[in-house]
């Protein structure tokens, strides 16, 4: 260490700053001051994507194809994930029985969104909600209609509404929202950990 | 042999904002690399290693970026590292790096965090279609605030403590020359009154998208002591390091108050001798890019008891004059450059220790955590730094 040598340490000749070319004469921009470098541009970039599920997503896509919310057990503690990648994030083993869960489900906590999420997002403000199909360890999100959003509330009880049979994909969108239905509220406390 | 002890001997911090247009992403590092090295009065060439983190690729829609960041730092033929722990990833870079020299295997490593937020939109890279994830989460904020609304309904805490902690790191920012937001005019009612983003959670107590990048030196012993001999600024010395992570979903798990972030705290603690954390730690840099999690952390790491934390925020605890500062620096509520944002959580905390931080420098500090969490509140970084050699 020493104080002597430059913070840059670039060994002589290592880097050189390139020059940037610099168009002359008859290729400049004349008379017009106005024109400024430009120096960021905004533009759109995406990539197409062949999506191959897997085993266990596979199982539950197709399972919504027929109107059915299909979870995985683990095979040590029985709990049901859904929608599952195939193992038990919790024993690290896979899962291997499909188990139907729902439809009937219930809120374990939510929020009112504000703000615009593209054109296939609700007009806002909607709720997204995390939901605890009945039978699964763990919530899924979707979007809460048909409630006015201050009288959504952690334990309300609904079910998803799907899209009109002829359209019915193997698409997570086969479920376009969730409602509310005529059954009394879950205590909260019974939802800590399911969320 | 025993493993060597580690200090932090440089800080050096870019000027955060929403666009640094005025250096490419190379140039943010080298900004911040340059000024940790000065700050260690070192040189590139008396670097041995450098570990380098930030947020996943898809944020900026660059792939690997750190092969070539090692030219332009001037660190071509040096071992680089990256570590990749998502918004935790500036404190877990941290560590690796003292790692690497308490191991013994390096005297002098560079560490490195940073995020040019402005060349994508981290929102929308977070917001994945399907099939990739389930429905519409809507960003960071919409997959956050149902448990901070879970905390509100099991703490029952005052509606307004999101407010007053907003407030507070906002103000705490005029005081950090490099801090993102400067609002001068910010008050209660101005936070109060913002709009409504992902309810409960308003604009004024959402952290903000920023570029920057911060580095710091890490020195072993030999190194530290000559290096504070030369700069005159005392080593803050790291007491304790831990990281822990779980499942993002999982039975039973908990996202208020994460299994994890307890462990990984309980850890730390036990390195440093901590035992009573809010009589024995004098300043704590966390990170809490949406207000609520200051008191969901205050708890989650140990300084107050289940549902009790946000009385810290109330009583002023957390303020600069309080009993337990918490973010001095205007926290990542004021600058959020995702990748460098736990780091600078990490180097606030050296700054405090040092004796550097400015303008918000808490008198007397011995003793300061730097806590950063990432991933879906699954993964948990921390160190305790302090001035006494240990």
């Amino acid at each position: 260490m020493s104080e002597d040598r430059p913070i840059s340490a670039f060994p002589d000749g290592l880097w050189t700053q390139p020059q940037p070319s610099v168009p002359s004469g008859d290729d400049t921009v004349s008379g017009d001051d106005t024109v400024s470098e430009v120096q960021r541009i905004r533009t759109p970039a995406s990539f197409v994507y062949d999506y191959t599920p897997g085993r266990a997503p596979s199982r539950f896509l197709r399972g919504l194809a027929e109107k059915k919310i299909l979870g995985e057990k683990c095979p040590v503690s029985g709990d049901v994930y859904v929608p599952s990648r195939g193992m038990s994030p919790v024993e690290g083993l896979p899962t291997t029985e499909a188990v139907e869960v729902g439809p009937k489900a219930t809120i374990t906590s939510f929020c009112v969104v504000h703000i615009g999420f593209g054109e296939n997002a609700p007009p806002t403000p909607f709720v997204s909600a995390l939901i605890l199909p009945d039978g699964a360890a763990v919530s899924l999100y979707g979007t809460i209609l048909g409630i006015p959003h201050g009288d959504v509330r952690i334990g309300l009880r609904v079910e998803p509404v799907w899209l009109p049979h002829d359209q019915l994909t193997t698409s997570f969108e086969n479920i376009t929202h969730w409602e509310p239905i005529d059954e009394p509220d879950v205590a909260a406390e019974r939802l800590k950990g399911h969320m | 042999m025993s493993p060597d002890r580690v200090a932090v001997v440089g800080v050096g911090q870019t000027k955060y904002s929403a666009i640094r247009g005025d250096v490419s992403m190379p140039g943010l590092l080298r900004e911040a690399a340059y000024r940790a090295l000065a700050d260690a009065h070192m040189t590139m060439n008396d670097i041995d290693a450098v570990v380098v983190g930030k947020a996943p690729d898809f944020f900026e829609g660059m792939m690997m970026p750190e092969p070539y960041l090692a030219e332009a730092l001037g660190a071509v033929g040096k071992p680089l590292l990256r570590v990749h722990t998502a918004g935790s990833v500036g404190g877990s870079t941290a560590i690796v790096a003292a790692s690497h020299v308490e191991s013994g295997v390096h005297e002098r490593v560079l560490t490195i965090g940073w995020e040019q937020q402005s060349v994508s939109e981290a929102m929308w890279a977070l917001s994945f279609p399907i099939p990739f994830q389930q429905q519409l989460v809507a960003g960071a904020g919409g997959y956050f605030a149902p448990f901070i609304r879970e905390y509100m309904r099991r703490s029952d805490a005052p509606e307004d403590i999101g407010i007053l902690v907003a407030l507070k790191d906002r103000l705490n920012a005029l005081k950090n020359p490099y801090a993102h937001l400067h609002e001068p005019d910010i008050t209660y009612d101005s936070v109060k009154d913002s709009m409504m983003l992902w309810e409960p959670i308003r604009y004024s107590e959402t952290c903000p998208s920023s570029d920057g990048a911060i580095a710091m030196v890490l020195a072993n012993s030999e190194a530290a002591e000559a290096s504070s001999a030369s700069s005159g600024v005392p080593p803050a010395w790291i007491h304790g390091t831990s990281m822990r992570s779980e499942p993002a979903t999982a039975s039973g798990r908990d996202q208020v108050s994460p299994q994890a972030g307890k462990d990984c705290a309980a850890d730390v603690f036990s390195q440093a001798g901590i035992t009573k954390p809010l009589e024995q730690i004098d300043v704590v840099e966390m990170y809490v890019p949406f207000s609520w999690y200051e008191p969901m952390w205050l708890e989650n790491i140990g300084f107050a008891e289940e549902g009790s934390g946000w009385k810290l925020t109330e009583n002023g605890t957390t303020e600069m004059t309080g009993a337990l500062p918490v973010n001095c620096s205007g926290g990542v509520l004021s600058t959020n450059p995702i990748g460098a944002s736990g780091m600078i959580r990490f180097g606030e905390a050296a700054l405090q220790v040092r004796g550097q931080a400015g303008d918000h420098q808490v008198d007397g500090v011995k003793t300061a955590l730097g806590q950063a969490y990432g991933g879906a509140a699954q993964f948990f970084a921390m160190w305790v730094l302090r001035t006494e050699k240990p």
